[in-house]
């Protein structure tokens, strides 16, 4: 071991086995710690990233893969004259204007319960949590169990209540709204645990001085609460937002699309393209739409949030 | 009412919502476990709370799908466990250094490189589905292991965990190191990794929960069984025409425990990462 003086008065610096300085060292490990996961990333986000603005342009098939040619906006033109496209954004749109709001609100009142100093609430925090923790595949499936008409679990309660049997995942109408429930009861759980974070930050002083106005439990959910959770509550949305226009596994494995295309989304309809149609060009264009709604989506959110 | 009673009554009220709501909420997976226990006959004919009480009790449905030649439930576990053990390994080793590179060995341009990084967590994996299915095509992976392995293990999303950790790690400790006569590649191994067990944790686990769930990729390019993980194999007994609802009850259960073993386990390490990337991202 040998030791340098270098410029500086105090600056002593030991080395070993290196005819580098410390900050020279530093700078090429550095650049050989970032090279596996920048070429990683490259190869499969970036460039497959640059190819779908690509392919969207050009008329491309897997199945004759050597015959593809540029034509220009066609693939944008048919999807504008699809109507199954108008179908799929509308019911990509109808479950997220639906589930957002419900899905955080649940999240947000579960997360105020398991707040409480009550023995109740870690047994509460891990009920509510299960089903997150649990893949959406499996929750489809027993959903679907759940739903059946004759046989489901759900309609033998509603009949106890004197209801009859509801159709479900059979009916257009109620199709989407099923799934809807359904997702809810999935993922509240996560956002709970993100409200339960920002709830614990909340100085208890703030709503001893608001008991001391005399406020009830409304005013200081009101005016204590949701001001102090703000930012976690805008952060909630975006991601809660982001979530929903995927929604894919959901109608793939109760639905497959279906009854006559009300549970269609945009995310199926690009699989559909892609993968049992084969249509390179087509499915691309969708998927660069798909990316735009969901970045000026969020991106709108994030203006509208900070106001 | 005194002030005192209004409390105690607050209080068992919002016992009771929590276990009321709490039953609601595991009610669906309890049936699952129960039912997976009970004789193919009584799944559907045990209604309102009889669906939660398994009379007769049967493990037959675990030991069809488990040891019977065409199932191979088995096989699917493996496959899902060796893939995501392996994203698990590589991912947390690739992003944590990548991170500790953009933190802390700040080399000509590593700022653009964080920007860029960040910008990728805004894409969502839907929109690459068809091109990044091309580029595996060309690697010759369809129906390969690395087909469900590699694109996964480079993670913005992970390498912004890790940076958010080693930000605040003490500058002391390094310097300490540095002056001992450590080299860059000493301080990181000896110093950093030791004292980021919670971090290595928290990104561990994250990844394991996010692609033990994957289901579109592998529905896509593991079209051969041989390589198909436990997600597809659900999906293939839930389609079969001679569907045996007691097996896939216990092929749903077997499917949910190491998530849920995991959680219970790890939970403090789980609900940081849900958090730290939630209030502070």
């Amino acid at each position: 071991m040998e030791t340098i003086v270098r410029k500086g008065e105090n600056q002593v610096k030991y080395k070993r086995n290196s005819h580098m300085t410390y900050e020279r060292q530093q700078k090429v490990l550095g650049v050989l710690f970032s090279l596996p996961a920048l070429v990683l990333l490259f190869t499969f986000l970036i460039l497959p990233v640059a190819l779908a603005f690509v392919y969207s342009f050009m008329n491309y098939n897997m199945l004759n893969p050597d015959e593809k040619v540029f034509t220009g906006l066609d693939n944008y033109v048919r999807l504008f004259k699809d109507a199954i496209f108008f179908t799929a954004l509308k019911n990509t749109l109808y479950f997220t204007a639906l589930v957002v709001p419900l899905q955080c609100g649940v999240a947000l009142f579960l997360a105020i319960l398991v707040n409480k100093k009550v023995k109740v609430a870690s047994l509460g925090r891990v009920f509510f949590f299960s089903p997150v923790v649990t893949s959406m595949v499996v929750v489809a499936i027993l959903w679907t169990f759940l739903y059946n008409v004759d046989n489901g679990l759900i309609n033998h309660t509603l009949n106890f209540f004197g209801i009859k049997n509801q159709p479900f995942l059979l009916s257009p109408n109620q199709a989407m709204n099923s799934i809807i429930f359904m997702s809810i009861w999935q993922a509240a759980g996560f956002q709970m645990m993100i409200f339960l974070a920002g709830l614990k930050d909340v100085p208890e002083e703030l709503y001893e001085a608001a008991e001391i106005d005399g406020a009830n439990v409304w005013q200081k959910f009101r005016n204590v609460t949701l001001p102090s959770i703000q930012h976690v509550t805008g952060f909630v949305l975006i991601i809660t937002t982001i979530q929903a226009f995927r929604l894919f596994i959901q109608p793939y494995v109760m639905t497959n699309g279906g009854p006559s295309d009300s549970t269609k989304t945009l995310v199926f309809m690009l699989y559909e393209n892609g993968f049992q149609f084969r249509d390179v060009g087509y499915s691309s264009a969708i998927a660069v739409v798909f990316f735009l709604v969901v970045l000026i989506t969020s991106m709108v959110l994030k203006k509208l949030l900070k106001q | 009412m005194t002030n005192r009673t209004k409390k105690r009554m607050g209080k068992i009220g919002i016992t009771i919502s929590i276990l009321v709501l709490g039953f609601l909420f595991i009610s669906p997976l309890l049936w699952m476990i129960i039912a997976s226990i009970k004789p193919e006959t009584l799944i559907f004919k045990d209604m309102g709370f009889e669906a939660f009480i398994p009379k007769q009790m049967t493990f037959d449905n675990y030991s069809k799908i488990l040891f019977s030649d065409n199932i191979n439930f088995f096989h699917y576990m493996g496959n899902s466990l060796f893939t995501v053990g392996m994203i698990v390994l590589f991912g947390t080793i690739v992003n944590s250094i990548c991170a500790y590179a953009l933190v802390k060995l700040k080399f000509p341009g590593s700022d653009y490189v964080l920007l860029i990084i960040i910008a990728l967590y805004v894409v969502p994996f839907e929109s690459v589905l068809i091109p990044l299915y091309i580029v595996v095509n060309k690697f010759g992976w369809i129906n390969q292991y690395p087909a469900l392995i590699v694109p996964f293990i480079a993670s913005a999303f992970n390498i912004f965990l890790f940076r958010q950790f080693f930000m605040g790690f003490p500058k002391e400790l390094e310097e300490a190191a540095q002056i001992d006569g450590a080299s860059p590649w000493q301080t990181f191994i000896k110093i950093v990794v030791p004292n980021s067990k919670p971090v290595f944790a928290t990104a561990a686990i994250l990844t394991f929960v996010t692609h033990w769930s994957d289901f579109m990729w592998p529905l896509i390019v593991a079209t051969d069984q041989s390589i198909q993980t436990v997600q597809i194999g659900i999906q293939y007994l839930f389609t079969d025409n001679n569907i045996q609802y007691g097996q896939i009850m216990a092929a749903l259960t077997l499917t949910t425990i190491p998530v849920i073993l995991i959680f219970l386990f790890f939970q403090r390490y789980y609900v940081q990462g849900i958090t730290s990337s939630g209030v502070k991202g």
